[in-house]
C-alpha cells in the first residue's frame, strides 16, 4: 500500500480577540491510495480545521499552521506557494462540502461551475469540458444531463445539488477528495443515496477518501480506517473494525456507548457527561480527563502518548500503559468486544 | 415575459396619470397664479392663455381640458418665453443634463465597484481605509465643492480641460468627476459590505477548493452576487442625475433641464412644472422597471415568474 498523504505532528491556531485558540494540538495520519479514512469526532474537536488545513482554505487573516507537515506525495503542501497550491486544489485534491444549498455559486448555471477546472486543470477546450462535465453528470445520477447543464442551482433539489457539488469534485479525477459531512445536511435515504454513489466513484475512478463525519453509523458503512478526534488530536486510529468492536480510548467507549444499536432495548442510551475542553486554555493533561470516569491522576498530568495495540490501531489512553489497572470498559463495548473475538476467530 | 410587461405598462401609465393629476391639483392650491407675472406678458400672451387653457373656468374643467391636452401630447406653452412650447424646452434641455447624468453614473458606479471591490478584498489594510475615506468625502462633500476645486487646480492652473459650458466632450470631463464622487461612493460603500458577506459565502470557499485565482473568484464568482443592492440604489439615482443637478448645471454654465425645473417653480410657470415633473416621474417609472429587470438578469432566482422554457 502506498501512502498518498501524510500529517505530521500538524498544530494550528486561531489568533482571536480573546487569545490563542490551539484547534490542533499534534495531528498525525496518514491516508493510503484508494482507501476510505474517517475522521469522527463532536464538533470543536477540529476535523474540519484538519481539512481545511490540507486544502489551505483556512482564513489566513487569523490562522496560524505553527509547526508539522502535510505531504501530498511527498511534496510538502504547507510550504507551497498560493499560486502552486492553486494547481493542488480541484486537481489533485478536491474538497466536498456540508450544506449543497449553500454550496454552489446561485447566480452560475451549473454547467459552469462543473467545467470550470476542467477547462483550469486540464487544459481543455470549452466544447471538450462541456462533453466531459455532461459525462460527469451523468456519472453522478444526473437524468437529462444536457438540460440540466444549462440550469441554476435553485432549479436543484438538495440532494441532486450534493450530486453536483460531487460531480465539481470528481472533474479532474482528483487523487484525494475530502468530503466534509457531506451527508449531514440531507434527510436519510438522501444520505443513503449519496454515500453509494461515493462508494461507486471511489472503485471507479480510484481516489483516496477522507470522509469527515459525526455520524458513527455512517463511518461503518463507508469507512476502511477510522480516526477518533478530541480536543484537537487523534485520540484513536484503527481499521473500522478494531476502532467499533474494540475500542481502547474511554472517549470511543462513550462514543459507542452513545450509538443505539439493533440490540438495545429499554434501556436509556448513554451520554457523555461535561462538554469539550475549551481550547483557548487547552489542559494540560489528556484532554478528555475531566468528562473520563476511568481517569486516573496522570491522566491530569500528562498527555498520554500513542500506544499501539496491533499494527493498524493505535490509542492515546494511559489505560494501555502497562502499569495501569485492568478497568471494564462499558458494557455496550464488552458486549462488541466479543463478538470481535468472534469475527476474529471466524465464527 | 410580454404578459408581464403589459402588465407593468399599464401600471406605468395609471402611475403617471395619478401624479399628473395630483401635481395638477397641488399647483393650484399653491398660492399666487400665473397673472401675479401679469406685468412680464404680453396682451397677446395672455389671450392665448385664457383661450388655450380657459383659466377662468373652473378648476374640474381645466383638469379635463390639460389631461385632453396631455393625450394629444400637447404639454402647452411656456409662461416664462414668448410661444415657446414645453416640449422644445425639454428637449432642448433634457440632452445635456442626460448626457451629463449618464456620465457620472457610468463613471461613478465603474469606479466605485472597482473600489468597493478591492476594498473587500484587502478588508483592514491601508486600501481599504483609503478607499474608505475617499467614500467618506464623496459622500460628505457636496459636488459644487469638487466642482469648485476641478475648475481652480484642473481647469485654471493644469489648463487640462476648459473651465465652463457644453461644447464639445472635452467639457463634459470636469462636470462629470464632480457628479459622479456621489454615485461613486455610494457603489464602493455597497459593494464593499455586500462583497465581504459574499466572500465568506460557502459558495467562495467551494470557488477556492476548486483551485479558482483571487481575480476569478472576486470578479467571477463573487460580485455578481454581491450586485444587487448596488442596482437597488443606483436606480433612483441614475434619475436623480439625469435629470440634471441645478448646482453643477449652474456652476459650469450648462443648459441643462435642472436650471429650468426650479425657475419654473419660482415663478409659477404651470407647464413647464407640469411638463418637467411628467417627464422626471417616466424616467422615474422606466428606470424601477429597467431595475427590476437587471434583478432577473444579475440574479437567475428572481427572474420573473411564467419564463417557462
Amino acid at each position: 500500500m502506498t501512502k498518498i498523504l501524510e500529517v505530521n505532528d500538524l498544530h494550528i491556531s486561531f489568533h482571536t480577540f480573546s487569545g490563542e485558540v490551539q484547534a490542533i494540538r499534534g495531528v498525525n495520519f496518514d491516508l493510503n491510495k484508494g482507501e476510505t479514512l474517517a475522521i469522527v469526532g463532536e464538533s470543536g474537536s477540529g476535523k474540519s480545521v484538519t481539512s481545511k488545513a490540507i486544502m489551505r482554505l483556512l482564513p489566513e487573516s487569523n490562522s496560524d499552521i505553527k509547526s508539522g507537515e502535510i505531504l501530498f506525495e511527498g511534496k510538502d503542501l504547507t510550504k507551497l506557494s498560493d499560486k502552486a497550491m492553486q494547481k493542488v486544489r480541484g486537481k489533485d485534491i478536491s474538497m466536498i462540502f456540508q450544506d449543497p444549498m449553500t454550496s454552489l455559486n446561485p447566480t452560475m448555471t451549473i454547467g459552469k461551475q462543473i467545467i470550470e477546472p476542467i477547462v483550469k486543470h486540464q487544459k481543455l477546450s470549452k466544447a471538450a469540458a462541456r462533453k466531459r462535465a455532461i459525462e460527469i453528470l451523468e456519472l453522478v445520477g444526473i437524468a437529462n444531463p444536457e438540460v440540466r447543464f444549462n440550469q441554476y442551482p435553485h432549479q436543484f433539489s438538495g440532494g441532486m445539488r450534493q450530486r453536483v457539488v460531487i460531480a465539481i469534485a470528481l472533474a479532474c479525477n482528483p487523487k484525494v477528495l475530502i468530503a466534509d459531512e457531506p451527508t449531514t445536511a440531507l434527510d436519510v435515504t438522501i444520505q443513503a443515496q449519496i454515500l453509494e454513489l461515493m462508494k461507486d466513484l471511489q472503485k471507479k475512478i480510484d481516489t483516496s477518501i477522507i470522509f469527515i463525519t459525526h455520524d458513527l453509523g455512517v463511518v461503518a458503512n463507508v469507512a476502511d480506517r477510522v480516526a477518533v478526534m478530541y480536543g484537537g488530536k487523534i485520540v484513536e486510529i484503527g481499521t473500522v473494525d478494531e476502532v467499533f468492536y474494540n475500542p481502547q480510548h474511554p472517549y470511543t467507549w462513550g462514543l459507542i456507548s452513545s450509538m443505539p444499536t439493533l440490540d438495545t432495548e429499554d434501556e436509556e442510551l448513554y451520554a457523555i457527561p461535561g462538554t469539550p475542553p475549551n481550547l483557548l486554555h487547552p489542559p494540560k493533561g489528556d484532554a478528555f480527563a475531566p468528562r473520563n470516569e476511568y481517569a486516573m491522576k496522570i491522566d491530569l498530568e500528562e498527555q498520554p502518548p500513542m500506544f499501539k495495540v496491533s499494527d493498524t490501531h493505535y490509542a492515546a489512553t494511559w489505560l494501555l500503559h502497562p502499569d495501569a489497572p485492568k478497568v471494564e470498559p462499558p458494557l455496550a463495548v464488552q458486549r462488541r468486544q466479543r463478538q470481535f473475538l468472534d469475527i476474529k476467530e471466524g465464527k | 415575459m410580454a404578459k408581464y410587461l403589459t402588465q407593468r405598462f399599464v401600471y406605468m401609465v395609471i402611475t403617471l396619470f395619478l401624479i399628473a393629476s395630483l401635481t395638477f391639483f397641488l399647483m393650484k392650491i399653491i398660492p399666487g397664479t400665473p397673472f401675479s407675472n401679469a406685468s412680464k406678458l404680453s396682451e397677446a400672451q395672455l389671450s392665448i392663455m385664457i383661450d388655450k387653457y380657459g383659466l377662468d373656468e373652473p378648476v374640474p374643467v381645466q383638469y379635463a381640458n390639460y389631461l385632453l391636452n396631455l393625450l394629444k401630447g400637447d404639454l402647452g406653452v411656456s409662461f416664462q418665453f414668448n410661444n415657446v412650447g414645453v416640449t422644445d424646452i425639454i428637449v432642448n434641455s433634457l440632452g445635456p443634463s442626460a448626457t451629463l447624468g449618464a456620465l457620472a453614473i457610468l463613471f461613478g458606479t465603474f469606479f466605485g465597484i472597482i473600489l468597493g471591490v478591492i476594498s473587500a478584498l484587502k478588508q483592514n489594510t491601508w486600501v481599504d481605509y483609503s478607499s474608505t475615506f475617499i467614500a467618506v468625502l464623496g459622500k460628505s462633500i457636496p459636488s459644487f465643492v469638487f466642482a469648485g476645486l476641478l475648475q481652480y487646480y484642473v481647469g485654471v492652473k493644469l489648463g487640462w480641460f476648459p473651465v465652463a459650458f457644453w461644447r464639445g466632450p472635452e467639457y463634459m470631463v470636469l462636470p462629470t468627476i464632480a457628479l459622479a464622487m456621489f454615485p461613486l461612493a455610494t457603489a464602493s460603500r455597497f459593494v464593499r459590505t455586500e462583497m465581504i458577506e459574499v466572500m465568506e459565502s460557502d459558495y467562495i470557499t467551494l470557488a477556492k477548493a476548486k483551485g479558482a485565482s483571487w481575480f476569478e473568484i472576486a470578479f467571477k464568482h463573487a460580485l455578481r452576487n454581491a450586485l444587487i443592492p448596488v442596482v437597488t440604489v443606483l436606480g433612483p439615482l441614475v434619475v436623480s442625475l439625469m435629470t440634471g443637478s441645478l448646482v453643477i448645471e449652474k456652476i459650469f454654465g450648462i443648459p441643462g433641464i435642472g436650471e429650468q425645473f426650479v425657475k419654473s417653480i419660482t415663478i409659477n410657470d404651470y407647464p413647464v412644472i407640469m411638463g418637467t415633473t411628467l417627464l422626471f416621474a417616466a424616467l422615474f417609472v422606466v428606470v424601477i422597471l429597467i431595475v427590476d429587470l437587471l434583478y432577473g438578469v444579475i440574479d437567475p432566482r428572481i427572474r420573473l415568474a411564467g419564463g417557462k422554457k
